[in-house]
């Protein structure tokens, strides 16, 4: 498709910087919610084009930086259970628990496999049946749809030894409790991906309940600027509201056909979230019809205490409150190489984005 | 994460997997997540599964209306 590249034309982005810079007022919070944004932003230089009163913060939205020490201890016992093969998307393999990483667990000899997608994991139960295949599913309602049908496959050809092992997460309930908690945020760049999913309503109640302007946006520098612009526009008119930018996929309904498959898995739970604590209803776990597919039920996983990688501020820089700049152990002690918090392990996590296009590296 | 692609259907088997092409490059795609595709369709690729279509239509008409800022300025600024 042609005019996609469009989204990226030079000509375009400056017309739009000149267009912000005209109406921006002195000074404005926006956090881009999606870890996707994060890395686009940083990718393109924006921080340093925008009027300086103009405050980009990144959310909580990288799925591997929200993962808590107790996700991956607990995927670290299961794999010392007999005939258990975990597999995982890349990026969690490095992310530290507290008695060291998967990728560190595979070089002792476990069997932690990376797939690219999920239907390979089906492959493998199918081919391997000697053998008990858990998935460790992570993301938010852009990839929880893809294991909501893997299960759905699972559960038709009675594959019994698959299972899920589920971190799923919705973001909604994240970005409430952020204003809740008084985050200084006064506009969202909505997530892209996990719009095309849920659609727009979900954000309704941002606006008229915290008077956040919100708009949902593409992960090109065209849309994150012309989103920036819709958002600045909100916001100096007082006048917030729902928009999409990303008309080319996101529907105001969503995906129904994903949405359903969501729900016939999955139910909400109370879940655990770096930096922000137990958010209600902002977990998914598989129903109680499909525990024979759950991993925590089949093998009796039990529950750990969350604890946080001492001196690592991930918490504070996913709320807005801090820069990864301000963490002393930005790119000296934490390195993508060897990352203390999970923020520096995905490269959509803001500590790692910041590292790869920082103005000194 | 896995990023979402975008990816043009080739070709569509009898079950919910269908071949896509990644800017040239062919692999296998899982359509069990849309309500109806084509082939041709244009559609967004996160971990293997296509999880909306994109619309040309719709492209077109975002940047008509970002370019239309431009005529906006430069008519004013002759006036
Ligand atoms: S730089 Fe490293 S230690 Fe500091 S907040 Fe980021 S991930 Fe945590």
């Amino acid at each position: 498709m042609k005019s996609l590249e469009a989204f990226r034309d030079k000509e375009l982005v400056q017309l739009l910087i000149e267009e912000i810079g005209r109406i921006a007022p002195p000074s404005v919070n926006l956090m881009e919610v999606c870890g996707g944004h994060t890395m686009a932003i940083q990718k393109a230089g924006l921080p340093s084009l925008l009027p300086p009163g103009i405050r980009l913060l990144s959310g909580p939205g990288c799925p591997v930086c929200v993962t808590s020490y107790d996700f991956i201890d607990q995927a670290l016992a299961l794999i010392r259970k007999e005939k258990v093969t975990i597999t995982t998307y890349g990026d969690l393999i490095r992310v530290p628990g507290s008695g060291g990483n998967l990728a560190e667990a595979r070089a002792l000899g476990a069997d932690i496999r990376v797939v690219y997608s999920l239907l390979e994991a089906i492959e493998m139960a199918r081919k391997e049946p000697q053998k008990e295949i858990v998935f460790l599913g992570i993301g938010f309602e852009t990839t929880a749809p893809a294991t909501a049908a893997g299960l759905d496959l699972a559960v038709k050809e009675k594959l019994r030894n698959f299972s899920v092992f589920s971190a799923h997460k919705v973001m909604i309930p994240a970005m409430d409790a952020l204003l809740e908690q008084g985050s200084p945020i006064h506009g969202y760049i909505c997530p892209g991906h996990v719009s095309a999913i849920t659609g727009s309503e979900v954000y309704r109640h941002l606006p008229s309940r915290f008077g956040a302007c919100c708009v949902i946006s593409g992960f090109e520098a065209v849309d994150i600027l012309e989103s920036i612009l819709m958002l600045v526009k909100q916001y100096v008119s007082h006048e917030p509201v729902v928009e999409i930018q990303y008309r080319r996929v996101v529907r105001p309904e969503g995906n129904l056909k994903a949405r359903e498959l969501m729900d016939k898995y999955f139910e909400l739970k109370d879940d655990w979230w770096r930096g922000l604590g137990v958010i209600p209803y902002s977990g998914l776990k598989i129903r109680p019809e499909y525990a024979a597919w759950n991993a925590e039920e089949k093998f009796g996983m039990q529950a750990v205490e969350n604890k946080e990688p001492p001196g690592c501020i991930c918490g504070l820089v996913l709320k807005g409150v801090k820069t990864p700049a301000d963490c002393p152990l930005f790119a000296n002690i934490c390195q993508p190489s060897d990352p203390v918090g999970a923020c520096m392990v995905s490269s959509e996590g803001a500590c790692h984005a910041h590292y790869l296009y920082r103005e000194d590296g | 994460m896995c990023l979402s692609i975008p990816a043009r259907i080739v070709s569509m088997t009898d079950g919910p997997l269908a071949i896509v092409s990644i800017g040239g490059t062919e692999v296998k795609a899982s359509l069990a997540l849309l309500e109806e595709a084509a082939v041709g369709d244009y559609v967004l690729l996160h971990c293997g599964f296509a999880i909306g279509k994109i619309s040309e239509a719709d492209a077109m008409e975002s940047l008509r209306l970002i370019r239309e800022l431009q005529q906006k300025e430069t008519g004013g600024e002759g006036e």
